[in-house]
């Protein structure tokens, strides 16, 4: 499977040259970085070069780190039954940057990318039907992005005043609670002493 | 005259029992064909993978169960397993076996629901009265391990919560000398009976094409004659010792789908048997006291186990950095964890892959020329569940 996925990343690196950034095999899994605009190309070619056959497009990740100047990254999982190999590709970019769609290539990235799009806000080009799916109908904000709190902005209750339900501002008896669990003890130097005499002594 | 004809747009759900849930499917109609489906999902959705963000990972495990709740423990495998590869733990043997003989009780479970109630939705109320007094048993060796008969939250990272007594596992094989009699039953029921198979033969057809395209996993795929099953093309735990056939289907039609169902259940008894024959002793659980907590006798006597039971279960453990992407088979089809550790205790990112959700975005597709009346049947073999569909 390694010796595999090592070819797979040989064979992307010298025919896609130019459109990959990175590429490693991480934890027996091939991740390939690549530039937004190349997406298309590079999966063009994962789908239909001989050697890599990725027919199946398994998923779509959204990611969000809040403090890069690229904010968000998608991550594509693909799935190649006649290899038995999966590869993952990534993309970096800014925030409000449209992305370019692959329902062309892919029908099943349609909801894929309406989920992303309703989590993070990230917009598809070229999107047959770019519409929220998960969350409530007039839903406001993207919940997945790291700066949406955990307890939302709105509750729905049941008024039995107006005889339906309605929306009001969350209102929690106590504030969501976060523990800080980050200690920078990480044990005495005595014990890590100990612990590398025994494995020197397993050693010899 | 030319005779005008309009098409009737239809509400279908989100309250309808052959919805299998909270499903609102817009129709458009023409007369009694369908036209086009927009199925509208997210009635249940609970954000799970924004709630999983904020939990440690022994914390987050619970929420598997509430994904797909007609098998919990096959969901709560792929997250152990994808913490599991981010930390490079060894999975005691016993705890393997123990996790693919409740996996395959989960795959039954779920199956059982899926056969019958799509017999009930075409009209067959027996089967499933026969097949929940089946369920009912399974659900209490899920019981009679976890403690509760759903929600088992039962796998941990690095093997499994509490070992099974020998009387469980002699229960256990009990049900899988007699349940083939049930499935034959069932069979009896539904197979060669005319108005199931009017109803589900030739409805709702996809080709090996068009089930790559839509990323159909599982059943949805070998029905329609795609041999690919995790558990046999990327084994994990102990599925490349065992024995047992991957059922393929010919047509791709929902009748196809029922007998590919009825098959795995076979298969998956007889798994189970296997695993019980060669059922080792040892411990269920990774035995480094950083991952899994110290039993109840060494917390009175040693100081140490104190401290390890008080930072696991306040602190949790950490992860070291990196992504993966596990998937194993769920009864549903190929259910995936892509999972991003930054270092610390809770998790950076866990994308659930649900397999429902790419069966039923294909519902428009499947649909479309069909009647109405077809419109159940088609959902019915989709086997969809809204835990898992709407996260």
């Amino acid at each position: 499977m390694i010796l595999n996925l090592q070819k797979i990343e040989k064979l992307i690196n010298s025919e896609l040259s130019s459109k990959i950034k990175n590429s490693y095999i991480e934890n027996e899994e091939l991740l390939i970085e690549t530039d937004e605009n190349d997406l298309i190309d590079v999966v063009q070619f994962l789908k239909s070069n001989e050697s890599c056959r990725f027919k199946q497009l398994i998923d779509i990740a959204g990611v969000d780190y809040p403090e890069n100047e690229k904010r968000f990254e998608l991550v594509y999982l693909f799935l190649s039954h006649e290899h038995n190999l999966r590869i993952k590709v990534l993309i970096k970019f800014q925030i409000n940057q449209p992305m370019n769609s692959l329902t062309k290539i892919f029908p099943s990235a349609n909801w894929m990318e309406r989920e992303v799009f309703d989590m993070y806000g990230i917009k598809f080009k070229n999107h047959p039907d770019l519409r929220r799916i998960l969350t409530d109908y007039g839903f406001k904000g993207h919940p997945l992005r790291k700066d949406f709190p955990l307890t939302g902005f709105n509750e729905v209750r049941y008024s039995e005043k107006e005889k339906k339900v309605i929306y009001e501002p969350v209102k929690l008896e106590q504030n969501y609670r976060n523990f800080d669990f980050e200690s920078p003890w990480e044990g005495t130097n005595y014990i890590k002493d100990i612990k590398n005499l025994e494995k020197d002594g397993k050693k010899n | 005259m030319v005779k005008k004809t309009k098409s009737l747009s239809l509400n279908f759900g989100p309250q309808h029992p052959a919805a299998h849930g909270v499903l609102r499917l817009i129709l458009q109609l023409d007369g009694e064909i369908v036209e086009k489906a927009d199925p509208h999902i997210g009635l249940l959705h609970r954000g799970t993978e924004k709630l999983i963000e904020q939990k440690t990972y022994t914390q987050a495990l619970p929420y598997f169960d509430r994904l797909d709740y007609v098998a919990p423990m096959n969901q709560e495998h792929a997250f152990a397993l994808a913490a599991e590869k981010l930390l490079n733990v060894e999975v005691p043997i016993r705890a393997k076996y123990i996790r693919v003989i409740f996996c395959e009780i989960g795959r039954i479970l779920s199956h059982i629901l899926n056969v019958t109630t799509q017999a009930l939705d075409v009209g067959a109320l027996t089967p499933s009265l026969w097949g929940f007094e089946e369920r009912e048993t399974l659900m209490t060796f899920y019981e009679r391990a976890s403690g509760s008969r759903l929600h088992a939250n039962y796998f941990r990272t690095g093997g499994v919560h509490k070992d099974i007594p020998m009387k469980l596992v002699e229960d256990i094989e009990k049900f899988c000398k007699s349940f083939p009699k049930i499935i034959d039953d069932l069979e009896g029921l539904l197979t060669d009976n005319r108005i199931f198979k009017q109803r589900n033969v030739e409805i709702g057809i996809v080709s090996k094409q068009e089930a790559l395209d839509h990323s159909f996993s599982g059943v949805m795929l070998r029905g329609s004659g795609i041999p690919w099953d995790l558990r046999r093309s990327q084994p994990y735990e102990i599925y490349k010792d065992l024995d047992f056939k991957i059922p393929v289907g010919k047509n791709g039609d929902c009748y196809d789908r029922y007998l590919c169902r009825i098959e795995e259940m076979r298969e998956s008894v007889k798994i189970i048997l296997q695993c019980i024959e060669r059922l080792p002793k040892g411990p269920v659980i990774s035995i480094d006291n950083k991952i899994s907590p110290p039993n109840r006798d060494d917390i009175k006597q040693s100081m140490e186990a104190l401290i390890h039971h008080f930072k696991l279960f306040t602190e949790g453990y950490r992860v070291p950095k990196g992504n993966v992407y596990t998937a194993v088979e769920a009864p549903k089809g190929e259910f995936g964890v892509y999972l991003i550790s930054d270092g610390s205790n809770k998790p950076y990112r866990c994308k659930i892959r649900a397999p429902g959700f790419s069966h039923l975005q294909a519902m428009d597709y499947l649909i479309r020329g069909h009647m109405l009346a077809d419109v159940p049947a088609v959902l019915g073999s989709l086997d969809i569940v809204f835990g898992e569909v709407d996260r």
